[in-house]
């Protein structure tokens, strides 16, 4: 049996196991991705980010009714904050979405403690998707509002959605909200403010540099469906332009060295902490680092070298 | 046990109370009973002119079923009416709906078309008796079939009286028993308020709960809040649509919860009458006094209840009772004691109204009016529901209104943190529960319950399908075209509706008709 | 951006918590999603009147160790057996099934018969359902 060879044949119970071993990094995992790899970064994978509450959800619910009448297949991605104090989590994004039965495949993550507004696992998720067919991938991040800039590490675009009265939020765009979209959409556009928070945003994003792709402001209103049809084009017309501008760029670019070098972290830290706990030497460094008897950075750089200084 | 003790509310509540606590003004804060700011009632002599309505919410299997129900109750010297729906009947779906399958009659009475409410009163005079009715996202069909039923009895509509809840705020906060998104729904609200105000006019046309919102988890504070920010945003819609306030604020009445704190029960009461009469006449500019007086029906906490020696539930019951009576009710449901198990049978629903006789004929405390007034402790922690009380209005204020609050699930939080900080104690047993945590029965003898035959279900489906099948259908699409028509318009639904119900178009049909044009709420999770 | 672990396998226990058919008592399974996020356990919430159909296609995309279903309605009779059964046809007998809310104690008898392996009923400590709902994590 192998999971990975269930996945590309479309079998939805191998690709919920796998996502699971992904989630949980079980070793499993690393083999199902190598036999899959090949088969992914097919997918445009559209980011969702914004703060809490703003309607992330109910864009996903009707962008997935809109990307399906286009034929596409699509697949999507929620993820949810854990709790820091009993790493549990409540994972309630599929409220949000209409019954389509085993059409849509939808996956709730929860962070498990990373920061930046995703799970660690979101880049193999993506990649585990792709590998079972989906060639559209809905990802919402968590609604903290300012820390999500991973998603466009992640994502071919990245919307960013905002409410009307932009208010406190100015904050936030100061914290760089401003410079991940790729596309900005005012939601709730039936209260009002709209058009002055589409005029605000307008502005701010005309005082940064100029740039091959200008991310245009869209209204919407994703309770009632309206204003679907344009974000979805406007998220097409993205990727094509990313497809044909180098200074624009697509995910995959941006995103293959950073797989190279957080897969070559991953393995020379578990390699190092391995060697370190097989010379009985990684307790006692531990406790030197716990007492304050050495700094982490000089005790990394203790094991790196493999031997004791002084 | 603890040294400080608190109300359910969490309020601290001291030892001993003398008289600088209790800061009251007696004209500006009390008055008298009979008159602003009604904190001691709506009537100057209350229960020594008429007693309250003894009104028990009963309903179950087809409309036979629960009239034959009915019957007894008021045989027993019940003085009212209250029914209670089944899920697909609430939430809009025939009984033959793939969505109604194992439903149907279970929760409630089912009712699918005029037929169904013509057999559900027969035999009950619609001129003489009150009826009171839960339902929401529908109520403006199930209005127009009642009032289609008044009319085959020949009783005129100007003598109809009764209740519909029609409360669809609290259904987002609190029940979850919507159909449409709120702001669609808000105006079928409005267009039955200004149909009865005009031909329907002993009718309340909505009742404003606060019980659900107490039954989901929250507290008595949150109860009194949110279920007056609701009264205050249905003021605000009628008069948004035109209406006079003194037109259609008369006929507004409440329903609230009556828990097991005691003090704090009549406290909120009393707190709410005194709000509602202030915000009316300074607020809305109300100028009639039945603008400014909070009518209200109570029931018993369901959620008090327990699985556990239900006999007990009976004791419970009965204190609440008395708090609903002593906080000023003009109509009471006691809960029975297999409310934790089944729909009640006959034995207990008999119990629980016996429970109010006795409470109205034996104990003496309908013989004077509002007998705690005056205590320290009733008038400080009645000025203390008011303050907390207002304190979430500011906040609803600043969050933009009811219906912002409910959009970004403010409301839904608030109780959803109640309900468990509430389970959290019973589960450390800071709060004891006699039978559940504390002095619990290893060996109980069950009680009998009642169970619903499920071949009921199948009769309805045939029933609804027979009326569809005799009925002229070339009205019903007719009838059903001037229903569409109307939502897409901003015509009043209410005529095009009554035409429909007369024709045996089904509440399903009417609302799938309404849904082509409102479409459907989903809520947002939120814990 | 990312911390650097050092790949330590965790396994949160992940349950669904549902409400099948129209109910729309949400009170005890809100109180018991919550118990259970609190008990370090990853709750996937369906919201309302879920199908059967659905709450088990969710079951499986999101991969549950355990189903809990919240019946305060009395339609239990109808929706658990389909769950269950639906559950069998996507090879999912391995996720344990768990029911709580107003089932008279016959009824209770009988979905245990069906393959429900809990009902817990009005008054139960979360600390039980949370025990309970550990000893039911796949390959504990
Ligand atoms: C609160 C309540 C309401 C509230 C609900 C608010 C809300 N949002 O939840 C309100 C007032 C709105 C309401 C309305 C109705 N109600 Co009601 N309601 C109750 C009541 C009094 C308490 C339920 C409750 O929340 N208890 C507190 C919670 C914490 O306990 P719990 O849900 O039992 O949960 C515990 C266990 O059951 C278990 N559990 C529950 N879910 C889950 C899930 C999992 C995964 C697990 C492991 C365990 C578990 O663990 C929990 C902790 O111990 C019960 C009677 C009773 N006392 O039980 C009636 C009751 C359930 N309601 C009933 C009825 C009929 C209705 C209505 C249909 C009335 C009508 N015709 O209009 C409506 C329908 C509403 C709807 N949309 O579905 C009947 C059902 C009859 C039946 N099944 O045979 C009951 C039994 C009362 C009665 N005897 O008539 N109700
Ligand atoms: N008025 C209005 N409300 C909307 C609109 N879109 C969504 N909402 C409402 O906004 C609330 C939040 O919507 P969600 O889609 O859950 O928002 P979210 O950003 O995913 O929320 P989190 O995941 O909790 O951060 C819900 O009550 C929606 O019904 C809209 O266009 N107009
Ligand atoms: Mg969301």
């Amino acid at each position: 049996m192998s999971l990975g060879k269930d996945i590309l044949q479309g079998d939805r119970r191998a690709l919920a196991r796998a996502l699971t071993l992904v989630e949980n990094q079980m070793p499993e995992a690393d083999e199902i991705v190598r036999e899959v790899f090949g088969h992914t970064g097919r997918a445009i994978v559209v980011g969702i980010t914004g703060a809490p509450g703003v309607g992330k959800s109910t864009l996903v619910d009707r962008l997935t009714g809109h990307f399906l009448s286009l034929g596409r297949q699509v697949g999507v991605l929620a993820v949810d904050p854990s709790s820091p104090f009993s790493g549990g989590a409540l994972l309630g994004d599929r409220v949000r979405m209409e019954g389509r039965g085993s059409v849509v495949f939808m996956r709730s993550l929860a962070a498990r403690g990373h920061l930046g507004g995703l799970a660690r696992a979101t880049p193999r998720a993506i990649q585990l998707l792709e590998a079972a067919g989906k060639d559209l991938i809905l990802l919402e991040t968590v609604g903290a509002g300012q820390s999500e800039v991973d998603v466009m590490g992640y994502a071919d675009t990245t919307v960013v959605v905002v409410v009307p009265g932009l208010g406190d939020d100015v904050q936030a765009f100061k914290a760089g909200i401003l410079e991940i979209g790729d596309v900005f959409v005012v939601n709730k556009a039936d209260r009002p403010g709209a058009d002055q928070t589409m005029r605000e945003l307008r502005q701010m994003l005309s005082l940064g540099p100029r740039k091959a792709w200008q991310p245009p402001v869209l209204a919407a209103k994703a309770q009632s469906g309206e204003g679907i049809e344009e974000i979805a084009a406007a998220v097409l017309q993205h990727k094509d332009s990313a497809e044909r501008n180098p200074e624009v760029g697509t995910r995959h670019v941006r995103e293959a060295e950073r797989f190279l070098r957080q897969a070559l972290a991953d393995q020379l830290v578990a390699h190092a902490v391995a060697r370190a706990k097989a010379a009985g030497r990684w307790e006692s460094l531990v406790e030197d680092v716990a007492r304050r008897r050495k700094d982490p950075v000089w005790a990394a750089k203790e094991l790196e070298g493999g031997e004791e200084r002084e | 046990m603890a040294e400080r003790r608190e109300t359910l509310s969490g309020l601290e509540v001291k030892p001993v109370y003398r008289p600088q606590d209790a800061q009251v003004d007696h004209d500006r804060d009390l008055g008298e009973p009979g008159a602003y700011p009604y904190t001691r009632g709506i009537h100057p002599r209350m229960y020594r002119d008429r007693l309250w309505t003894m009104r028990q919410f009963a309903g179950f299997g087809t409309a036979r079923e629960t009239n034959e129900r009915f019957h007894y109750l008021l045989r027993q010297g019940q003085t009212g009416l209250s029914t209670a729906f089944d899920m697909p009947t609430l939430m809009g779906y025939d009984s033959d709906d793939a969505h109604s399958l194992g439903e149907v009659g279970r929760e409630g009475v089912a009712v699918d078309s005029l037929r169904d409410m013509e057999r559900l009163f027969e035999g009950i005079p619609l001129g003489e008796v009150s009826t009171s009715m839960t339902i929401n996202g529908p109520a403006i069909i199930l209005f127009a079939m009642y009032l289609a039923v008044a009319e085959r009895q020949g009783v005129s509509w100007s003598q109809v009286r009764g209740t519909l809840q029609a409360d669809i705020l609290k259904e987002y906060i609190a029940q979850k028993e919507w159909i449409f998104p709120p702001e669609p729904s808000m105006r079928l609200i409005v267009d039955m308020m200004e149909f009865a105000t005009r031909e329907v006019p002993q009718w309340n046309t909505i009742s404003i709960s606060g019980y659900h919102i107490r039954e989901a988890g929250s507290t008595a504070v949150q109860e009194l809040a949110f279920t007056l920010a609701d009264g205050f945003a249905y003021v605000e819609a009628g008069m948004a649509r035109g209406l006079e306030v003194d037109a259609f604020a008369p006929r507004l009445s409440f329903f609230f919860n009556a828990h097991i704190d005691f003090f704090e029960e009549i406290a909120k009461y009393r707190a709410a009458r005194r709000i509602w009469s202030r915000r009316m006449r300074e607020k809305y500019g109300a100028k009639n006094p039945r603008s400014w007086m909070m009518r209200f029906h109570t029931q018993t906490a369901g959620c008090s209840l327990t699985a556990q020696q239900p006999e007990v539930n009976i004791i419970r019951t009965a204190y609440e009772a008395m708090a609903g009576v002593l906080g000023g009710t003009q109509s009471l449901h006691t809960n029975s004691m297999d409310e934790v198990l089944s729909l009640p049978t006959e034995k207990a629903v008999t119990i629980a109204l016996r429970t109010q006789q006795v409470l109205a004929h034996e104990t003496g405390v309908a013989d004077t009016v509002d007998p705690l007034a005056g205590s320290y402790f009733i008038e400080e922690l009645t000025n203390r529901m008011e303050a907390a009380a207002e304190e979430y209005f500011r906040r609803i204020d600043e969050l933009g209104g009811v219906l912002a609050g409910i959009e970004n699930g403010f409301f839904q939080r608030e109780i959803a943190d109640a309900a468990y900080r509430y389970q959290l104690e019973v589960d450390r047993k800071e709060r004891l529960i006699v039978g559940v945590n504390s002095f619990v029965e290893p060996d109980e003898e069950p009680i009998p319950t009642l169970r619903i035959n499920p071949a009921l279900e199948e009769t309805q489906v045939k029933a609804v399908q027979a009326v569809r099948a005799e009925r002229d259908q070339a009205a019903v699409d007719r009838a059903l075209e001037a229903v569409r028509q109307a939502a897409a318009s901003d015509t009043n639904l209410m005529p095009p509706i009554l035409d429909a119900v007369r024709a045996y178009a089904t509440e399903g049909e009417i609302v799938r008709t309404m849904r082509t044009v409102f479409g459907s709420y989903r809520e947002a999770a939120v814990f | 951006m990312t911390e650097t672990s050092d790949a330590e396998a965790t396994r949160p226990i992940r349950v669904l918590v549902g409400k099948p058919g129209l109910d729309g008592h949400d009170r005890g399974a809100k109180v018991v999603a919550r118990a259970l996020r609190d008990a370090g356990m990853e709750v996937i919430y369906t919201g309302l009147h879920q199908t059967p159909e659905e709450i088990v296609e969710a079951a499986l995309q999101e991969d549950v160790d355990v189903v809990g279903l919240s019946i305060l309605s009395g339609a239990h009779n109808t929706l658990v057996p389909r769950v269950l059964e639906l559950l069998r046809q996507q090879g999912m007998e391995d996720v344990r099934v768990m029911v709580g809310g107003i089932v008279p104690e016959e009824d209770a008898a009988e979905l245990r018969r069906l393959g429900v392996v809990a009902v817990f009923g009005p008054g139960t400590e979360t600390e039980e359902i949370v025990r309970f709902t550990r000893s039911c994590a796949r390959g504990a």
